[in-house]
């Protein structure tokens, strides 16, 4: 069992400001729910303190032994979920590209028919009574996690007319920071209803949206067993500099 | 620019409590959720209840909102490895997350009032409590502040309370006292009450 993270050794500053073009607007018509939903007036920004530079975290005795595998943590024994295994791994760096270890994924998704679990979901496909849908882990010493599932089924939402969800799987990223907190989405290479998505058009920037899209990682499939797909992640990194107008011990 | 750029977000989506509070949704998983119970002994200072819903731009309750708190304990200390200015309330975890209930989407945080932090040049900042608001619709997460109104002469002094050009907004911070040890703190993501959101 890997150790639970240690403080970082070198002092590190404040957090860089958050690269807005990057991200996707609140406001953004085509997904409708955001038009209510969307702040209007200008964030404020602040530089970070501690109460943003610091953030919950994890030990290893959180977790249970298949909080990663989703084919088998909510199944009957001896059986396992329904659809295509895959392995989905890649590695968590803050801006400075840095490992960002201890960093807790939740992951969510629909099953391999593109239903969810929930009293909320009025999709026609099949519940799998053996996937429960979502996942956890926690990131190793130089920021790699890993789990295994089924590939997520894509799905019809209401929205235009005629709306469907690309394959996709809900990450969670939680600490070590609280500036760090993100939630994102993992698409599969390929997909052609990326391109169709209300919700991935939010991102304009081409290069960031392309960056949600896992890849086949051939080198980490297990042969006659899973395929695999990569998806690395960035969180907000802090400055390198030393030199800040904090006093001693802050 | 640096050589790598932050993820983008993506919408929490209608089902962000299967992974962030399964138990909730009746998925039974890990043993209970995560940051549903911030106090986890006899902890030091005041215990506090915190309630309240985030609103939209219509004035309707979210019903499918997740929100998280991360707060100082009571002598203004965290409860991570990373705290160096002295050892936090091991009885208490400082972070918390709620689904709210299901039928009204009201929150409700367990938790201690935070004593006071310092801020980076070293003047201490007003007790406040971390705040951060996914839902299906926000297409990144909303990090705001909920500082408490029995605070009058910390909040004058506060380096954010403080710098909020319009009075009228910078209430919209600040947490109602309903009785002994209870807030009410209402979100409102768009409006004429629209809350102030951070970008730290
Ligand atoms: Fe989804």
């Amino acid at each position: 069992m890997p150790p639970d993270p240690t403080p970082p050794s070198p002092p590190l500053g404040g957090f860089m400001a958050r690269n807005r073009a990057a991200q996707p607007a609140a406001f953004h018509p085509a997904y409708k729910t955001s038009v209510w939903r969307s702040p209007r007036a200008p964030l404020l920004s602040f530089p970070s303190s501690l109460s943003e530079e610091t953030g919950p975290v994890f030990g290893h005795s959180l977790l249970g032994p298949l909080d990663a595998d989703l084919l088998s943590n909510f199944a009957a024994p001896g059986e396992t979920a329904i659809g295509p295994r895959i392995i989905v791994h890649g590695r968590v760096v803050d801006e400075s590209g840095r490992g960002v270890p201890g960093a807790l994924v939740e992951v969510w998704q629909a099953n391999a028919g593109g239903r969810y679990r929930h009293a909320k979901e009025g999709y026609l496909a099949p519940l799998d009574p053996n996937f429960g849908g979502c996942g956890r882990c926690l990131t190793d010493a130089e920021g790699h996690y890993s789990f295994r599932t089924v590939m997520p089924g894509p799905y019809p939402w209401p929205n235009g007319g005629n709306d469907w969800r690309p394959a996709h799987i809900h990450l969670s990223l939680l600490g070590p920071s609280f500036a760090q907190r993100l939630i994102t989405q993992m698409y599969f290479e390929g997909d052609p209803l990326i391109s169709l998505c209300p919700i991935l058009g939010a991102v304009t920037d081409a290069a960031a949206l392309q960056r949600l899209v896992a890849t086949l990682d051939m080198q980490a499939t297990l042969p006659m067993d899973s395929r695999a797909f990569r998806f690395d992640i960035v969180l907000r990194g802090r400055r390198q500099s030393v030199f800040e107008n904090r006093k001693e011990g802050l | 620019m640096p050589p790598f750029i932050e993820t983008a977000s993506q919408t929490a989506g209608p089902y962000v409590h299967i992974g962030c509070t399964p138990n909730v949704c009746g998925i039974a998983m890990y043993g209970g959720d995560l940051g549903a119970v911030m106090r986890t002994g006899p902890v030091r200072g005041e215990e506090i209840t915190l309630t309240g819903a985030v609103h939209d731009g219509m004035g309707a309750v979210l019903k499918d909102a997740l929100v998280e708190i991360w707060q100082a304990d009571a002598a203004g200390l965290f409860n991570t490895p990373f705290e160096r200015r002295g050892q936090a309330d091991p009885n208490f975890t400082g972070f918390g997350r709620s689904a709210g209930d299901m039928a009204t989407g009201e929150f409700t945080f367990h938790t201690v009032k935070p004593g006071r932090v310092p801020w980076p040049d070293g003047r201490l900042q007003a007790p406040h409590v971390s705040v951060w608001v996914v839902a299906r619709g926000i297409n990144i997460g909303l990090q705001t502040r909920l500082y408490f109104a029995d605070e009058e002469a910390a909040n004058a002094e506060d380096p954010i309370l403080s710098r909020i050009e319009h009075r009228a907004r910078a209430e919209t911070l600040i947490a109602r006292r309903t009785g002994p040890g209870a807030y009410r703190f209402d979100i409102h993501l768009q409006g004429p009450k629209e809350t102030v959101f951070l970008d730290i």
